[in-house]
């Protein structure tokens, strides 16, 4: 492996990182608001909605994010739904992330045992001060290390966007494999900055996941 | 002609050629998971030993495995490894290598997880009732772990089959590149094939992934 080489490849790895960084947060910003709405409607089991919300998590959960993609990318501009190629990657990762974020909040929800919102009301409690009070706190701590799972596992699924031309990290990769032939050089780069980016938030997670088991809430 | 959508899955041997692409995928899938089930049983055998190397040697090859996105992996074997060691693997042995490679970290970690789970008392039980290692192991131990282990590993299964979708990357031909071709070919024949087609191979991996999800919900609810 030549230092050089990595010494120039660099910048460019850099610039790959913050399209990598820039896509994730979106779509992880997106993606909890999706998965918290969809979650409270399965909470509360509003009628039609929860329906609508329960088949949209199965076409979610049970396809690939790359066929998602192709399938926002290329397939919706021919009913002249036409998106950048940034929207799309978003789009399809919120599609993707929105299920799993719904899962992840809504078991916290549910492992908040019927005990506690009944002493809640009986306290004279309204429903809004029920869930601000006794059921989100409590539902928060339970799913959290799921949701910080949830992100590594959606940073990581990002590195398909490269498949519709969008410059981030396996983009780079794959064209200084094809240009310069400067294979271990450019994979080595490739590792490096997903680990920078990666690492932090996978240790969070576990730490999360220690911690919580700790507090033992709800159970 | 007018554009009729749809009727592009429909012509000449389309579909069938789809069904071909999902064929090559559902391969994949299969000779992978048979292959992760069983160096994955091994691997998380492997992480309950008690020595210090072999814990270390785990703990970093679950967790590179995990952090890296599949498709750097992927990219490390085709192109990295190929070009280290100056030899050829085909996109297909690659693709077989590393979705075992990956299958057995989460596999085995499954396994350990589902081993380290059995209470203590079970242990001690079976040895007040004069079992040897053993007879513990046969008997009591296996038995609860193969039960806990049916959901999540079934479960794996749909994730394995829906990372590969990745081989059309490093250049495979499987559903969606065949798709890819489908729609390639029929550009002025049928303009919109793309929503049809993408919306088709959507469709297909649901078709695939849904009944063995259910399948592996059902099985923990009945466990619990």
């Amino acid at each position: 492996m030549n230092t050089a080489i990595l010494i120039e490849y660099l910048p460019l790895f850099a610039k790959a990182a913050v399209v990598t960084l820039k896509i994730s947060l979106a779509g992880i910003a997106v993606s909890l608001l999706v998965g918290l709405l969809c979650s409270y409607i399965q909470y509360f089991r509003i009628p039609v909605l929860s329906q609508i919300v329960q088949v949209y998590i199965e076409l979610s959960r049970n396809t690939p994010m790359l066929v998602q993609l192709f399938f926002i990318y290329f397939g919706l501009p021919k009913i002249g739904i036409s998106w950048s190629r940034e929207t799309c990657a978003v789009v399809a990762l919120v599609f993707l992330g929105g299920s799993y974020m719904s899962e992840a909040i809504r078991s916290g929800l549910e492992a908040v045992e019927p005990v506690q919102t009944e002493s809640a009301v009986s306290l004279g409690m309204s429903p809004f001060q029920v869930m601000r009070f006794v059921v989100i706190p409590q539902a928060m701590a339970v799913s959290f290390p799921a949701v910080v799972a949830n992100i590594v596992f959606l940073i990581k699924e990002t590195s398909v966007v490269s498949a519709i031309a969008l410059a981030d990290l396996m983009y780079v990769a794959k064209d200084l494999i094809g240009n310069d032939y400067n294979t271990q050089e450019a994979l080595f780069m490739l590792v490096m900055f997903y680990l920078i980016i990666l690492l932090p938030v996978s240790i969070l997670s576990s730490v999360a996941e220690r911690r919580i088991r700790y507090a033992g809430f709800g159970y | 002609m007018p554009d009729s959508g749809i009727s592009i899955l429909f012509t000449g041997s389309n579909f069938w050629r789809l069904l071909q692409g999902l064929w090559v995928t559902i391969q994949i899938s299969l000779i992978s998971v048979g292959l992760s089930f069983v160096f994955g049983t091994l691997f998380g055998l492997l992480m309950t030993v008690k020595n210090r190397v072999v814990k270390a040697f785990c703990w970093l090859y679950l967790n590179f495995i995990r952090i890296m996105p599949q498709l750097v992996l992927l990219f490390l074997v085709y192109f990295g490894v190929t070009r280290q060691w100056r030899i050829n693997l085909s996109a297909w042995t690659s693709a077989i290598l590393v979705f075992t490679l990956w299958g057995t970290a989460e596999m085995g970690d499954l396994v350990r997880g589902a081993l380290t789970s059995i209470p203590v008392h079970q242990y001690e039980s079976a040895a007040a009732l004069g079992m040897d290692r053993k007879q513990t192991f046969r008997y009591v131990i296996l038995p609860q772990t193969i039960r806990r282990l049916i959901a999540p590993s079934i479960n794996l299964i749909t994730r394995m089959i829906k990372t590969t979708s990745l081989v059309e990357i490093i250049g495979m031909v499987e559903v969606l590149k065949t798709g890819q071709q489908i729609i390639d070919a029929n550009r002025m024949k049928f303009p919109t094939g793309a929503l049809w087609v993408y919306g088709a191979v959507f469709l297909l991996y649901f078709l695939v992934c849904w009944p063995i999800s259910s399948l592996a919900r059902k099985l923990e609810e009945k466990r619990r």
